[in-house]
């Protein structure tokens, strides 16, 4: 019998825009990062929580989006039964919880755990498990601290030190709260259906007093706004402490430091999995994920931070560094590539640079004041670059031809 | 034969590779830059090299010796206590140019062209006038002096500063032949010997034009010298390919390269055009050269790019680096692996870990 189970509320096409120009050839949750996709990190931390055996993964893409990466994830987590499960619209990140509750409840579990698929982390699932067996509240969220000026961008929380009690919880406050945010992650005791079943009442009831502002988006249920913050005033709301790492992925840039983050992480928990240098080559510097079936020549130096496809081609004394390389990718002799993404099926020619700035912890913008942003260089699917140009600081669209050397620039 | 040559001062236009040596001895396609005037005006029968320079650096004099004893000339350093322009300096050496009958060259140091002085002499002596200056033709006169001459006649009419509308192509050269007579018509004060001089013996009917044929080129800043680069590659190739890399060398891309016979050169590298490697310089493997100049002793290691820059004396650009847009990398600059410059003008000794992707100054 089962204790656990989960979901994994993964969004829907329209949600992931900020990840473009990525997103236009895949959901933002199946991009590779650090050789498998976004949400496989999810089901292996997943995999780790003894009595949890079902895993839900609840979003409005369509089903054959996720039928395949559930079958290969079947062969990968044996001890998982995972499903996807799809919304018949958007119904905001608690209103699809609700919706299905059936699903959730099915089994009796006691408690389940709820994860936003746009985050990287160590998941630290065991030990919020010990510490919501502690309290008797109804919810233990993943919280961690993060640079003050950055606290507004996230869901911000007081707690009270002794007890890890929630006191108050602000969803993007105006101003500064606190440092420590809400990372996405939460484990519920079933018995917040009950809370849901409330909130889903209170919205109704004040929908109707205020007839006149009523909007389809009302509809929804927001599990940050609606359930948490009503969960800290009835003090049924804990929080768990990491110093773990924890990443959003919001932006198609933000996918380097979470890669490097998971990289790392790997190379603690099973260092066989990633490259290794050999003495004749090639030199692999720090933690660097190569797929089996690509070629890397031994004159090439890779790394630190690096994760490499299926069937790419990496010629002779070629530099990688902080950067994602996907699949069937062709790389020249002698080219460089730095704090970048190259996308699906891309071609860079001989002695060719295409060099991204390093990520800042934390999302920016893409443009300020008019001029592109220093960040990681993005080529969509299908970008050919020619010899000997340098790409630097550039985001460029699906199956563009660049013939000459752009600087921070966004090539439609 | 005599000849003045007009070095002038810190060379700050060429900096930083002035900071390390005086002008005159950068070395311009594997030879210091006075080093081409000195063999050519030495061909031409010249005995007596006059050096007017602000100030007079002992590194200067010390190489000035082995070529007075190899190309067998005297050369003197005329040494200005205070600027004195373009024809003050004719005045300051007039001991020399005015010693015997015979005339005399005059040249700017900072120029770079098939050096026609032994023609040049002649044309002057048969003329029999008291001055004859080089001219050559540009596309882009306004930018320049330039020079009429009477209808069909080498005789100079006038000249004309930066006309707006076009009357002439031809431009001043900065090298002369001059009489010593015209040392009578120079002061010993700071003096343009374009706008004080050469008006007046033109007035006189005494200045000639001699055109030069081929390249031309003031080197006098780090975007010239290397278009004067190409220009000297381009013409060795037709008057001596045998001093450029044989174009069938596997690393050779697009011919007129010169490497240096003590230099080393890796595995797989594509190199030119226009490309000098200096003496005892490493060149690693897959490196890619177009457009540039390694001096002396610097190193290019694996896999790096570079274009239409200068890399200085004993200099080291790492792995995967990439220079362009004119960088110039003073003595002992050390460009770190995977590092991107774009028009950096780099001081010696300074080490560059970080992008340079703006042209600016590193101090």
């Amino acid at each position: 019998m089962s204790t656990f189970k989960a979901v994994i509320l993964v969004g829907g096409p329209s949600r992931a825009t900020r990840f473009r120009p990525l997103s236009l050839d895949v959901p933002k949750p199946l991009f590779p990062v650090a050789g498998a996709p976004v949400v496989s990190h999810h089901l292996r931390a997943l995999s780790k929580v003894d009595g949890l055996k079902e895993v839900l993964i609840i979003g409005f893409f369509e089903d054959n989006v996720f039928s395949r990466f559930v079958d290969d994830a079947a062969t990968e987590f044996p001890n998982l039964h995972i499903r996807y499960l799809r919304e018949y619209q958007e119904l905001g990140t608690a209103g699809g919880l609700y919706h299905f509750r059936d699903e959730i409840l099915r089994g009796n579990p006691q408690q389940f755990f709820v994860i936003h698929v746009d985050i990287a982390s160590a998941f630290p699932l065991n030990e919020m498990v010990e510490a919501h067996m502690k309290h008797r509240g109804l919810c233990t969220m993943l919280g961690t601290k993060v640079p003050r000026e950055q606290a507004t961008k996230y869901g911000c929380l007081v707690a009270k030190p002794s007890t890890n009690e929630v006191l108050h919880y602000v969803e993007k406050p105006d101003s500064f709260i606190s440092d420590l945010i809400s990372c996405g992650v939460f484990l519920f005791d079933t018995a917040v259906f009950g809370e849901m079943k409330k909130a889903i009442d209170r919205k109704k009831d004040s929908t109707e007093e205020n007839d006149y502002l009523w909007t389809p988006s009302d509809d929804k249920l927001r599990l940050e706004q609606d359930l948490l913050r009503p969960l800290s005033e009835q003090h049924k709301l804990y929080v768990h402490v990491t110093e773990n790492f924890w990443r959003q992925i919001k932006t198609a840039g933000s996918s380097i430091p979470a890669n490097a983050a998971y990289l790392e992480l790997i190379k603690k928990e099973s260092p066989e999995k990633l490259a290794q240098s050999k003495p004749e080559g090639p030199e692999i510097i720090g933690a660097v994920y190569i797929h089996p079936s690509a070629h890397v020549d031994p004159t090439a130096k890779i790394g630190p931070n690096v994760s490499i496809g299926p069937r790419v081609t990496v010629g002779k004394g070629v530099r990688i560094k902080d950067s994602i390389i996907l699949d069937n990718v062709q790389l020249g002799t002698a080219s460089c590539v730095l704090h970048s993404v190259i996308g699906w099926n891309s071609k860079i020619g001989k002695w060719t640079r295409v060099e991204g700035s390093p990520a800042s912890d934390h999302n920016i913008d893409m443009m300020k004041n008019g001029v592109k942003s220093q960040s990681i260089t993005i080529l969509g699917k299908e970008v050919l670059v020619a010899d000997e140009v340098i790409v630097r600081n550039c985001i460029v669209l699906p199956h563009k031809e660049l013939k000459s050397s752009f600087h921070s620039e966004i090539l439609m | 034969m005599k000849a003045l040559i007009l070095v002038g001062g810190f060379g700050t236009r060429l900096r930083p590779l002035t900071l390390t040596l005086p002008k005159p001895l950068v070395e311009f396609a594997n030879k210091p830059m006075i080093l081409h005037q000195i063999e050519n005006l030495a061909k031409a029968g010249v005995k007596d090299i006059v050096l007017a320079v602000n100030y007079r650096p002992e590194i200067m004099v010390a190489t000035l010796k082995q070529y007075e004893e190899e190309f067998g000339v005297t050369i003197t350093f005329s040494v200005e206590t205070e600027p004195l322009g373009t024809a003050g300096p004719l005045a300051l050496a007039r001991d020399i140019l005015g010693k015997d009958d015979t005339p005399f060259f005059v040249l700017n140091s900072d120029i770079i062209c098939d050096y026609p002085f032994e023609q040049l002499r002649d044309f002057h002596l048969g003329h029999g006038n008291e001055g004859t200056i080089v001219v050559t033709k540009v596309d882009d006169p306004s930018k320049y002096g330039v020079i009429v001459n009477q209808a069909d006649s080498t005789r100079i009419e006038r000249f004309v500063e930066k006309p707006k509308e076009f009357i002439s192509n031809k431009i001043n050269a900065g090298i002369y032949v001059l009489s010593p007579s015209v040392l009578d018509r120079i002061e010993l004060k700071p003096t343009s010997i374009e706008k004080e001089v050469f008006p007046y013996i033109a007035q006189d009917g005494q200045l000639h034009t001699f055109d030069l044929e081929g390249f031309w080129m003031d080197v006098g800043q780090p975007k010239d010298f290397l278009t004067g680069t190409c220009l000297y590659l381009s013409h060795l190739s037709k008057k001596k390919p045998q001093e450029l890399a044989n174009p069938t060398l596997d690393y050779v891309h697009k011919g007129n390269v010169m490497v240096h016979p003590t230099a080393k050169i890796g595995k797989d590298c594509r190199i030119g055009p226009n490309v000098v490697i200096g003496p005892n310089v490493v060149i690693g493997d897959g490196v890619r050269l177009q457009r540039c100049v390694v001096l002396q002793g610097a190193k290019v290691k694996d896999y790096a790019w570079v274009q239409s820059s200068i890399i200085g004396w004993h200099s080291s650009v790492g792995r995967w680096s990439r220079l362009e847009g004119c960088s110039v990398l003073g003595d002992d600059v050390t460009i770190n692996d995977e590092i991107y410059v774009n028009g950096g003008s780099i001081l010696p000794h300074k080490g560059i870990s970080n992008n340079i992707t703006e042209p600016q100054i590193i101090m």
